[in-house]
């Protein structure tokens, strides 16, 4: 029972890994940018959500659909502000600008809402379902598996059959040919911060609502490893960062319960460097030819 | 005005001066190729006029249209459309959803029409239209950006090294298709390293050196001109 509870809980945090994982992976495979900053949308996307239902007492729904609306507005502008004007400038250029925007999110969350810690109520009430003697599954990780599944099966439906995730794959391919179809790829890239910045208040508000600790940093760590989900599945892929992200979930899970809770994040981070020592290009990453 | 009217561009690469005050026109209906060594600047001046590149002066009249001051992915849905150098196909995507691709600016209604055109053209790409382009020949592949460029439903169609890479059977296939397009009613503005097919089924060819137009004649005259079949044509 113990073990299936650990598996539960892995998939869980799993599943908000691999959302998180998302907005890395199109963000990448699109603009071929680390958004290192997306940790901290997701930190915003809950500051957000908690103020309308804790303190302004709305229903869950509408701090949820709120916090997607500010996050995907933010995304939009710091694509637009910080790194649309690096287009043409080195990947390292634009990693540093990523990292320091990062930051800056962190520090501006602190001068607006201070460091101490809010306590954010889950949106789905704490209550949980019995499955057997032992067993229970909470409404948390009920609803986190469940957008989990739908978001993924969203956007494989999206990228896969519309006219605009068809060409969000053809600028992650080629951009000038792109262009050359008619495709304006500065909307595409834009359309792909929206679409990762909503997807990062969704994990906002469903990590906050399993582990309800808020701080301005609570987007960091939980960013960090969702990247790491995101590399660990091949980054540029969907479902990469599905894969990824449940397995980086269940090491996670299983390193605390049976192996130590303090080097836990070790052991995710090692199993990272073996994954990608064996293959470099992750679990379903392509290999990667470069044009010259 | 003729359709295309290029006036004094010049383009840079950073400190390189790639096109130095280039000129031409391509009249409706004419097969023009602009022949030169690799270096002359011909794909540079493809890539300027479809708004890749940005020249420092002078003006691209389309239609009596300036496309300088319009962006480039506005520039194929006023009917014209480029074939890349190196094809750049989207590999990883069906053959079906590079067409479709090609018809990105197309009202959804008109994508069947020009699929049938197409495919009347392209036979091969119709048998292929489930599998995944990255899995094509080189020949098919040039045929799939050939096929893409028409679903834009072009007035103007412009080719970069079409042969490049092609077994010479493929070459014949590929000109005779340029050539049943421009009998379809496309204009055809070819760029080649093989002047050989590209001056024989061009009415008007342009002889680039290093950056500069250095020649202009009938396609016939430039196959004849004793310069031309020195530096070009082996002869």
């Amino acid at each position: 029972m113990e073990f299936l509870s650990n598996v539960i809980s892995g998939i869980s945090l799993g599943s908000i890994y691999a959302i998180i994982a998302l907005g890395y992976t199109m963000v990448y495979g699109i603009a071929k940018m680390l958004n290192f900053a997306h940790g901290d949308v997701i930190m915003v996307g809950a500051y957000v959500c908690f103020f309308m239902t804790s303190r302004y007492h709305m229903p869950a729904v509408i701090g949820v659909l709120l916090s997607m609306f500010v996050c995907t507005v933010l995304g939009i502008v710091i694509e637009r502000l910080a790194y649309k004007p690096l287009r043409q400038a080195t990947s390292l250029a634009v990693l540093i600008t990523a990292i320091g925007m990062s930051y800056f999110l962190q520090n501006a969350a602190q001068i607006l809402w201070t460091s101490n810690p809010k306590v954010f109520k889950s949106v789905v009430g704490s209550g949980s379902i019995k499955i057997a003697e032992g067993l229970h599954i909470s409404y948390v990780t009920l609803v986190t598996v469940s957008a989990c599944v739908i978001i993924m099966t969203g956007l494989t439906l999206f990228t896969g059959k519309s006219k605009m995730g068809k060409a969000m794959r053809a600028c992650s391919e080629d951009k000038g040919a792109a262009q050359l179809m008619g495709i304006n790829v500065n909307t595409t890239i834009s359309i792909t911060f929206a679409i990762g910045s909503a997807l990062a208040a969704i994990a906002g508000v469903l990590l906050c609502s399993a582990y309800p600790n808020l701080v301005p940093t609570t987007g960091s760590m939980p960013g960090i490893k969702a990247f790491t989900a995101a590399v660990f599945g091949g980054i540029g892929s969907i479902p990469g960062a599905l894969i990824g992200g449940v397995l980086l979930g269940l090491i996670e899970i299983f390193a605390k319960a049976y192996i130590s809770t303090e080097i836990a994040d070790a052991i995710v981070f090692a199993v990272l460097i073996v994954v990608l020592l064996v293959k470099p290009t992750g679990l379903l990453g392509r290999k990667i030819s470069e044009k010259v | 005005m003729a359709m295309l009217e290029v006036n004094n561009i010049n383009v840079f690469y950073g400190s390189i001066h790639a096109v130095k005050d280039i000129s031409f026109k391509v009249e409706k209906g004419e097969i023009i190729s602009l022949i030169g060594a690799n270096g002359a600047g011909k794909t540079t001046i493809l890539q300027t006029i479809s708004g890749l590149l940005k020249s420092t002066t002078g003006s691209i009249m389309f239609n009596e249209q300036n496309l300088m001051q319009i962006p480039a992915h506005k520039i194929v849905g006023r009917g014209l459309a480029q074939v890349p150098e190196g094809r750049r196909v989207f590999l990883q995507m069906s053959v079906m959803e590079n067409l479709e691709l090609g018809a990105f600016t197309q009202p959804a209604s008109t994508i069947d029409k020009n699929l049938e055109i197409v495919f009347a053209h392209f036979p091969r790409l119709k048998e292929r239209r489930i599998q995944v382009a990255g899995t094509l020949s080189g020949g098919e592949q040039q045929m799939l950006a050939m096929g893409r460029a028409m679903m834009s439903n072009p007035t103007l169609l412009m080719l970069d090294e079409p042969s490049m890479g092609l077994a010479p059977i493929l070459v014949d296939e590929i000109f005779k298709i340029i050539e049943s397009l421009n009998k379809a009613g496309v204009t055809i503005l070819l760029v080649e390293q093989n002047a050989q097919m590209a001056l024989s089924i061009a009415d008007r060819g342009y002889v680039l050196e290093t950056g500069k137009v250095v020649l202009t004649a009938d396609a016939k005259a430039l196959l004849n001109d004793d310069s031309v079949r020195k530096a070009y044509l082996g002869a």
